[in-house]
């Protein structure tokens, strides 16, 4: 057990700091979403920080794991933009990886990692959130392609994207897990409609997807027709990932920013107590990763306890930001400099929603940790 | 960085569980004979030469099997000795002494060892007695190595690491339980309101076992952050013990309400531990103060 960077590890994180000194400008942080993450998407590229985790041979820098912890926990401190390729980079990359054709990867992998091609997610549907065997988005085979139709929805980043990442249902007459497609869609292609969906803070971070006739190739098939659901499994896998270090890392920067706030306007004893708990339970998410990210390490899969990361993060962010609120007193409903917390504050409610409700995280954890009956 | 036990330090754990499962109140002397006293001694002064958190493997177990003698105290006290001895330890905080009836001396918080002379008093975990020194007749100060401050810090890492011991057996007695036991003709585990607070156990201790780590590991690389990771620790530890010990007795329903049942037995020293040396909102004025001031 040492709980340090190793000198490899530590020299690692040096010279990306380094580099982010230097490279994340002040117009970069503050740029538009779109043009500056395109702009920083592009550095990150070039300087070999896209795909840290991927293996050489498709473009990857190799490396281990634990540079990806250090990568995210180090854009969280410089509170970097996010990378626009992120679904890229961390879902279809990784899927297309172990399930895709020579030629898919041929194809897209480069331009992931480049950011030329900026992917999105089709699983959920407006009958299919939590449960994703329900999914009634049909593919029709027709003469040497797929014709799809139906209704994506909550996905990320669709407005920009090129590409999608579609689970579709192939056979009409299947049910559940069984009869399912998974695909790679061209965004631009005739048929594709994106609405966005404004959220309870006022912005548009999600969309609806709509696909009407959209003919999709056969060649876009990842894995077997009607096997999709095991490469639906292989996206989520790598969803949950080093995500516990992204979102730790940002719960972080999140505790820090209340602290300075803390600071500044005075907490009571009360509110001391509660900040301290927040910087305790982060503490402890952190090193319940590092002893997760060990495991995955030395095994090739995360250990059991991070499956809990997710879940403590989610309810953490609601506790800290509302924390926050209260530090500002009455005038915590007033909206000035941009209303950071007062914003945070209702984001924070999208967190025990989104990538797996916190009732879906439970049932896991009570089903496959701890082995107990099914539910359901 | 690298989170993980040792092979050497996991088959520690393997003999240290399967000997408590059979011993759980075997004499201090057998444990003596285990090499389980002075484990993070150093050789040269009659210990294990190991490290403190091999010494917390052997609390956490301790922890785990409810163990009745004056393990931890004596354990924390011998690296503050010029050599480790064959006496069983006790330690003095806030005026009160574990074990005072069970135990040949006593460190107190200025660093003056005194005879185990005093009144015992009765306590909710019958297994931990506390006592408070009366009269002092011959006390001496320690000439050994360190601070009163680093055997408290021990004492309370100790502590918690204990606390997750509690927090996993309780855990693991609420999923056998609600595994078998079957109403309106299903296993009640297969219902979201029996098996979700589990599932908040199972987080929150997985949690308190990395604080609880960290907090050994701070501990034996003298690590500046050691007050704070302590206080931590000690705190979310005893809270997560706590609470996994009431949420074990709910999923019991009746039966985990029953003397005759364990599980009273870890609740009462689940709430020992967070009493012992400030309770978990006392801890957390220690982060506070860190944080804020």
């Amino acid at each position: 057990m040492d709980l340090r960077d190793t000198p490899e590890e530590a020299a690692f994180r040096a010279e990306l700091r380094t580099w982010i000194e230097t490279n994340l400008s002040d117009e970069i942080r503050r740029g538009r979403f779109e043009e500056a993450g395109r702009d920083w998407s592009r550095k990150l590229h070039e300087a070999g920080y896209a795909g840290l985790t991927w293996p050489k041979e498709y473009g990857g820098a190799g490396a281990p794991y634990s540079h990806q912890a250090i990568f995210l926990e180090e854009m969280a401190r410089a509170e970097a933009p996010p990378h626009l390729g992120v679904i890229g980079l961390g879902m279809a990359g990784p899927t297309i990886i172990a399930h895709g054709t020579d030629a898919q990867k041929q194809k897209h992998l480069e331009k992931i990692l480049s950011t030329e091609e900026i992917w999105c997610q089709g699983f959920s549907e407006p009958d299919a959130g939590s449960d994703l065997s329900a999914v009634r988005t049909t593919a029709r085979s027709e003469n040497g392609h797929f014709v799809v139709d139906g209704q994506k929805v909550w996905s990320s980043f669709a407005h920009i994207a090129d590409w999608c990442i579609l689970v579709t249902r192939s056979d009409p007459g299947s049910e559940r897990h069984a009869g399912l497609t998974y695909m790679l869609v061209d965004m631009h292609a005739p048929g594709v409609e994106v609405r966005p969906l404004r959220q309870i803070t006022g912005e548009a971070e999600f969309n609806e997807i709509f696909f009407t006739g959209v003919e999709v190739p056969t060649e876009n098939v990842v894995g077997e027709v009607g096997g999709g659901w095991q490469v639906a499994m292989t996206t989520l896998l790598h969803e949950r990932g080093t995500l516990g270090f992204a979102l730790t890392a940002g719960l972080e920067s999140q505790i820090r920013k209340l602290i300075a706030l803390a600071r500044k306007r005075g907490a009571t004893p009360v509110q001391r107590d509660a900040i301290a708990r927040e910087w305790i339970g982060l503490q402890a998410v952190r090193y319940t990763n590092y002893r997760s990210l060990t495991t995955l390490m030395k095994t090739g899969i995360p250990g059991p306890e991070g499956s809990g990361a997710k879940l403590w993060w989610s309810e953490a962010n609601q506790r800290v930001t509302k924390l926050a609120l209260e530090l500002l007193g009455p005038e915590a409903q007033i909206v000035e400099d941009g209303g950071y917390w007062q914003h945070q504050q209702l984001r924070s409610r999208g967190n025990t929603i989104e990538a797996g409700t916190s009732e879906i995280l439970r049932n896991i954890i009570a089903e496959r940790v701890l082995g107990l009956p099914r539910s359901r | 960085m690298e989170f993980a036990f040792t092979p050497e330090q996991e088959e520690l754990r393997r003999q240290a569980r399967s000997f408590l499962d059979a011993n759980p109140d075997a004499p201090l002397a057998e444990l003596r004979e285990l090499g389980w006293l002075g484990v993070s001694v150093p050789e040269e002064r009659g210990g294990g030469g190991l490290s403190f958190v091999d010494e917390t493997i052997l609390f956490e177990e301790a922890g785990r099997a409810l163990y009745s003698g004056p393990f931890l105290t004596t354990a924390v006290v011998l690296p503050a000795l010029s050599e480790v001895d064959e006496q069983a330890w006790s330690v003095e905080l806030d005026g009160l002494v574990p074990h005072l009836n069970q135990v040949d001396r006593v460190l107190r918080e200025d660093m003056t060892a005194v005879p185990a002379e005093g009144e015992t008093l009765a306590t909710v975990d019958e297994t931990r007695p506390l006592g408070r020194i009366e009269q002092v007749a011959d006390s001496n100060y320690l000439e050994g190595s360190g601070s009163f401050e680093a055997v408290r810090l021990r004492l309370l890492a100790g502590l918690a690491a204990e606390a997750v011991g509690v927090a996993q057996k309780a855990l693991e007695l609420g999923v056998a339980y609600v595994s078998e036991r079957e109403q309106f003709g299903k296993k009640i585990g297969a219902y979201q309101a029996v098996s979700h607070p589990l599932a908040d156990t199972y987080v929150e201790t997985e949690l308190a076992r990395s604080l609880a780590y960290w907090a050994a590991w701070c501990v034996a690389e003298e690590d500046e952050r050691t007050p704070v990771a302590v206080a931590a620790a000690k705190s979310f530890c005893a809270e997560t013990a706590v609470a996994a010990c009431e949420r074990s007795i709910q999923v019991h329903g009746g039966i985990g309400f029953t003397w005759e049942h364990v599980l009273h037995r870890y609740y009462k020293r689940a709430q020992w531990i967070d009493a012992f040396g400030g309770h978990a909102a006392k801890q957390r004025e220690v982060v506070a103060a860190a944080l804020l001031d």
